[in-house]
C-alpha cells in the first residue's frame, strides 16, 4: 500500500485555516479599499482552494502525472479568462468608427 | 474474518494470472497490473472529469467577468441585495462539510465501517443544509421579483448612468452560477447516498475504496466552485451597504 494517508490532525489544521480565511474575506468585504477590493478577495479564494486542492484532495501526495492534469486544467482556465480579457479590455484602445 | 481472504486471493493475482477468482475481480479488474495502478488511473480519470467541469464552470466565471468588467456600478448595486449573512453561513457549512468528507475517506482507509458511514451521513446531511439555506435566499429573491425575466422587477432608484437591464444581467449569472453549483451538490448528496449504502453492506475496505476517495475528490471541488462564489456574487457590494450606495 503505497497509498499516502493524511492525519487527522493535518485535516482539523487545514479545516481551521480555511474558516481564518472565510473570516477574513467576509471583514475585508466591509472595508473599501476601492481598486483593491477584488484582488484581495480573490487572493484569499485562491489561497483557500489551493489548500483544499493540495491536502482535502491530496493532490500534495499524488503522482506527478495528477499534478500535471491538475495544474493543467488551471492554465486553459488562465488562457481562457486571459485571452478573452484582452479582446474585451482593449476594445477602448483605439478609436474607430463605430 | 472475510477480509483477511480477500487480500490474501488478491496477492495470489498480482502475478498476472488471468482467471480472477471471485475474490479478486470484486476489487481488482482484469485490465490492471495491481490495485496501485488502478487507483492511480481512477484518480487520474476523476481529475480529467474534474478539469472539464474547471473548464464548465470557468466559462460561466468568465461571462462574470465580462459583464462585470462593462457595468461594475449595476453588479455591486444587484450583489449589495443578496444575503452575504446566509451566503457566510453556507460557505461555513459547505467547509465544514468538506471535513467530514475528508474525515469519511480517512476512515475509509482505515478500515473503520462504522466512523466511515457516520462522516458519510454527517457530509449529506451538511449538503442537505447549504440546500435548504439556499432555498430560501431563491423564495427571497422571487418574492422580491428579482429573478431574471418577465417579472423582472427593480422598485428602487438607480445612479444616473446605471440601467436596470444591467442589474437584472446580475441575477442571470447569479441564478445561472449558483443553481448549476446546486445541482451539483443534489447530484453529490446522491453519490452519498449510494456510498452510505455500499458503506453500510461493507464494500469499502483499506485496501479498495476508490468510490469513498474518487466522491471526495468530487465533493471537493464543488466546494472550491463556492469558494470563488461566495466573494465575487455576495461580497462585491458588501462596502457599499455601509458607505450608502446600494440601499
Amino acid at each position: 500500500m503505497s497509498e499516502h494517508i493524511v492525519s487527522k490532525k493535518l485535516y482539523f489544521i487545514i479545516f481551521g485555516a480555511l474558516m481564518v480565511l472565510t473570516g477574513l474575506t467576509v471583514w475585508v468585504a466591509n472595508l473599501d479599499l476601492g481598486r483593491l477590493n477584488t484582488p484581495v478577495a480573490l487572493a484569499i479564494a485562491v489561497t483557500k482552494a489551493i489548500l483544499v486542492v493540495l491536502y482535502f484532495m491530496h493532490v500534495r501526495y499524488s503522482s506527478r502525472l495528477t499534478w500535471v492534469v491538475v495544474a493543467g486544467g488551471f492554465l486553459w482556465l488562465m488562457i481562457m479568462v486571459g485571452l478573452t480579457m484582452s479582446d474585451y479590455l482593449t476594445r477602448g484602445f483605439l478609436t474607430y468608427p463605430r | 474474518m472475510a477480509h483477511a481472504e480477500t487480500l490474501d486471493a488478491h496477492d495470489a493475482h498480482r502475478g498476472g494470472d488471468a482467471a480472477a477468482t471471485h475474490h479478486a475481480s470484486a476489487n481488482l479488474a482484469h485490465h490492471f497490473d495491481n490495485l496501485e495502478q488502478q487507483r492511480e488511473a481512477g484518480s487520474l480519470g476523476m481529475w480529467l472529469f474534474l478539469v472539464t467541469e474547471i473548464m464548465f464552470f470557468g466559462g460561466l466565471f468568465t461571462g462574470y467577468i465580462i459583464y462585470r468588467a462593462q457595468h461594475p456600478q449595476a453588479f455591486a448595486i444587484a450583489s449589495s441585495t443578496l444575503n452575504w449573512k446566509l451566503g457566510a453561513v453556507n460557505t461555513v457549512v459547505l467547509i465544514v462539510s468538506s471535513l467530514t468528507m475528508a474525515l469519511a475517506v480517512y476512515f475509509a482507509q482505515m478500515g473503520s465501517r462504522r466512523m466511515q458511514i457516520i462522516f458519510l451521513v454527517a457530509t449529506m446531511l451538511l449538503g442537505a443544509t447549504f440546500l435548504v439555506v439556499k432555498g430560501f435566499e431563491y423564495a427571497d429573491k422571487f418574492e422580491h421579483h428579482h429573478f431574471p425575466g418577465l417579472n423582472f422587477q427593480w422598485n428602487e432608484a438607480v445612479p444616473a448612468g446605471v440601467s436596470t437591464h444591467h442589474i437584472q444581467m446580475f441575477y442571470w449569472i447569479y441564478f445561472a452560477m449558483t443553481g448549476l453549483h446546486a445541482l451539483h451538490m443534489i447530484i453529490g448528496i446522491g453519490a452519498m447516498l449510494f456510498l452510505i449504502f455500499y458503506a453500510y453492506r461493507g464494500r469499502y475496505t483499506p485496501e479498495y475504496h476508490a468510490p469513498v476517495e474518487l466522491t471526495g475528490l468530487y465533493w471537493h471541488f464543488v466546494d472550491i466552485v463556492w469558494i470563488f462564489l461566495f466573494p465575487l456574487l455576495y461580497l462585491l457590494g458588501a462596502h457599499l451597504t455601509h458607505g450608502g450606495g446600494g440601499h
